[in-house]
């Protein structure tokens, strides 16, 4: 529920919330003491700069909202979409970022793998988690990354040992409460050898919410280890979202990244993969779907610092009523990374005469024996492509259905996971509408 | 049941331009028309009119198929009561399954009142009629798992159009140029095709420039186009004089109307 409280991410905010800490290590709270300081010293982002140059935050107070606080009883999840038809081998569910229920597999505990609250697990494992939080993500990278190292609470840890599989998928629920701020870290750490699927989903308490999530997420994965990641995002359309979400995949090793982003009001996301090791190869599925007014901007990097590595980025977005997606992409390719294969793509279906989509892509090469490509398209829904499916039958609302479900069906057609194909077509077709 | 397709004095235009002139045409089941003309003359307009394309407004006039309105029928709902249009230039629908295009179209069309979100026809029904259908039409499986349209070459559209009659069943069927862009052996099997699917079952209306399509599917009548009009009709012998000697007479004929038709193509150019 939303406090009543008048606390924000000032000074004094900062030290009730970490008076709020039970029992937090002192390595924390001086990480969290450091980032505050790194915080309250910068500015937010100017709109000269080129990565906000097509972001406006001006409407952004965020003394409007409260540092997280304790979950209440009878916080209860939003919905359970990636979990349908799912046997899930652990589930943590968070309500405004506290853990408000956490479950491993026996059988998994077993074979020593560690999952659940990140928060509880500093405190009781922190030889497991210290040495790996923070190794990816930059705090000082801006003013968000920054507050959200000092104020970050509740979040997922799931550590898999070396060449430990986990067959089932990984839950993970994330629920915003109407006016809530979420300020969840996800770290995911993937020994050698090792293999995982997490389903990460994020709703709201209603579709309207607002909210703020100030979030990062950290994957790390050690040689040979293989990780598929599905992060559904449907942030209530008043929610701010704000997120740093980078891995560090070393060699040989493979990572499958999908990410839908239907929610929110406004989003500005930094999603980046970086091969450090020989061989390393990673696939990164991106959907966006807006409407209304909507505005997510997603910046991608897929950062070859390793020979030999593969890289492949395909974002797909529709763009309704006055929304407005930005996609900014880069390859970036170290000396050292030679025999680079690296490919970005960006492709856009503008719904609206009103709707718009900006696509950036971008190149910075210091090897010379590469191959990367990159591409980007801008149509709009075909009249004649309507008219001819109306003609076999198809009413106005179920040719646009079925031309904008055809369009995101090349992301499908690379997602191997059934339940995140259904619940990907289940948002689609929730957020189409008529067009006239 | 003796179903009537019937176009009184239909006007159509695009934009200010107007291109159909006063169409007078019955179709009654069970009979197959031709429809000719030279370039520009407003035959795909008229499968375009008949079809309620919105780029095209009826000015004047009326269609009506069994004494119901269609003209205030959306597209969809002309679909749904029986009217077929194979395309000249079908469009591409990436990322969308022939099957699952088909499964969707055949459930609204044989289900008219079909809401949506209500059931699709049972998957294994479906399969195996399609199955059944394709293979009356010598197409391989494997078309049905293409996007529809993408990527086909010119036959492989026409085909799918055929495919597509063959599965709506519709009570009338307007066929743009089916025969247009293939090779012979392409235009005889199209032809044997709509022959196999039973043109006694349904009202026939083959625009096309060449006879091979009649050849199969003689026509009882023969109309001819020009200028936006229909100025002559004959049974199967015009459409063999047309194709042997051209339109020369006809143009002679009906100068006001060859004027029309000179008209509409100057502008077509222009555009």
């Amino acid at each position: 529920m939303t406090t009543t409280s008048t606390l924000t991410f000032d000074a004094a905010g900062f030290e009730a919330f970490l008076a709020s800490r039970k029992d937090e290590p002192q390595w924390l709270t001086d990480l969290r003491r450091e980032s505050f300081s790194h915080a309250d010293a910068m500015d937010w982002p100017a709109r000269r700069s080129e990565e906000w140059i097509r972001t406006d935050i001006r409407t952004f107070q965020i003394k409007k909202f409260a540092p997280p606080v304790e979950a209440t009883a009878g916080d209860v999840p939003a919905v359970h979409q990636l979990r349908d038809g799912v046997e899930p081998g652990g589930v943590l569910e968070t309500y405004d970022s506290q853990v408000i229920s956490e479950s491993l597999d026996e059988e998994l505990a077993a074979k020593g793998v560690i999952f659940g609250s990140l928060e509880r697990l500093c405190r009781e494992q922190p030889d497991k988690v210290r040495p790996f939080l923070y190794t990816v993500v930059d705090p000082d990278y801006d003013k968000f990354a920054a507050l959200h190292a000092a104020f970050w609470s509740g979040g997922q840890f799931l550590y898999v040992p070396r060449g430990v599989v986990i067959e089932k998928p990984i839950y993970l629920g994330s629920t915003l409460s109407d006016g809530g701020t979420d300020t969840a870290h996800t770290l995911i750490v993937l020994e050698d050898g090792a293999e995982a699927t997490v389903l990460h989903e994020c709703n709201s308490a209603n579709p309207e919410a607002a909210g703020l999530h100030m979030g990062a997420v950290e994957l790390i994965q050690k040689p040979g280890s293989h990780l598929r990641y599905v992060n559904v995002q449907e942030w209530g359309h008043k929610t701010y979202h704000f997120a740093h979400q980078q891995a560090t995949i070393d060699r040989d090793s493979q990572l499958q990244w999908t990410i839908a982003a239907m929610g929110s009001g406004l989003s500005k996301v930094n999603q980046s993969v970086d091969m450090v090791g020989e061989g390393a190869n990673c696939q990164v599925n991106g959907v966006m779907f807006t409407e209304g007014r909507q505005h997510l901007a997603y910046h991608t990097q897929q950062y070859h610092r390793a020979p030999n590595c593969h890289s492949d980025f395909l974002y797909k977005s529709a763009q309704q009523d006055k929304s407005r997606t930005v996609w900014r992409g880069m390859i970036k390719v170290d000396k050292v990374a030679q025999k680079t294969d690296g490919y970005q793509r960006n492709d856009n279906l503008v719904l609206s005469n009103h709707s718009r989509a900006d696509s950036i892509p971008g190149l910075e090469i210091e090897a010379d024996d590469v191959r990367c490509t990159h591409g980007s398209t801008t149509a709009k829904v075909d009249e004649e492509q309507i008219f001819y499916a109306r003609c076999r039958g198809f009413t106005q609302k179920e040719a646009t259905r079925m031309i904008v479900s055809g369009f995101f069906q090349q992301i499908f057609d690379r997602i191997t996971i059934e339940s995140v194909r259904d619940a990907l077509a289940a948002a689609i077709a929730r957020q189409v509408r008529e067009y006239e | 049941m003796n179903h009537i397709l019937k176009i009184e004095n239909l006007h159509v235009s695009v934009g200010d331009k107007p291109i159909l002139r006063g169409v007078n045409l019955t179709i009654k089941h069970g009979e197959t028309h031709a429809l000719m003309g030279p370039n520009g003359s407003g035959k795909s307009t008229l499968g375009l009119a008949i079809m309620g394309h919105p780029g095209y407004t009826v000015t004047e006039g009326s269609i009506t198929l069994d004494g119901e309105d269609v003209l205030a029928m959306a597209p969809d709902e002309r679909a749904r009561t029986g009217i077929f249009m194979a395309f000249q230039r079908p469009m591409a629908i990436p990322g969308v399954k022939m099957a699952d295009f088909l499964r969707h179209a055949t459930t609204n069309v044989r289900n008219p009142d079909r809401k949506e979100g209500e059931e699709l026809i049972p998957m294994r029904e479906f399969r195996k009629e399609l199955k059944e259908k394709m293979a009356h039409l010598r197409m391989d499986v494997e078309f049905a798992r293409r996007y529809v349209n993408d990527g086909f070459s010119g036959g492989e559209m026409k085909r799918a159009e055929i495919l597509q009659l063959a599965m709506l069943q519709p009570k009338f069927a307007v066929l743009d140029e089916t025969d247009s862009g293939l090779d012979a052996d392409a235009v005889r099997l199209a032809s044997e095709s709509i022959a196999d699917i039973g043109r006694e079952k349904m009202g026939l209306l083959i625009i096309t420039h060449h006879d091979k399509l009649l050849v199969h599917n003689p026509p009882e009548f023969t109309h001819v186009m020009l200028g936006g009009r229909l100025v002559e009709t004959g049974g199967k012998e015009l459409a063999v004089e047309l194709h042997e000697h051209g339109y020369d007479r006809i143009r002679k004929s009906y100068p006001e109307a060859e004027a029309a038709n000179q008209e509409m193509l100057a502008e077509e150019t222009a555009v």
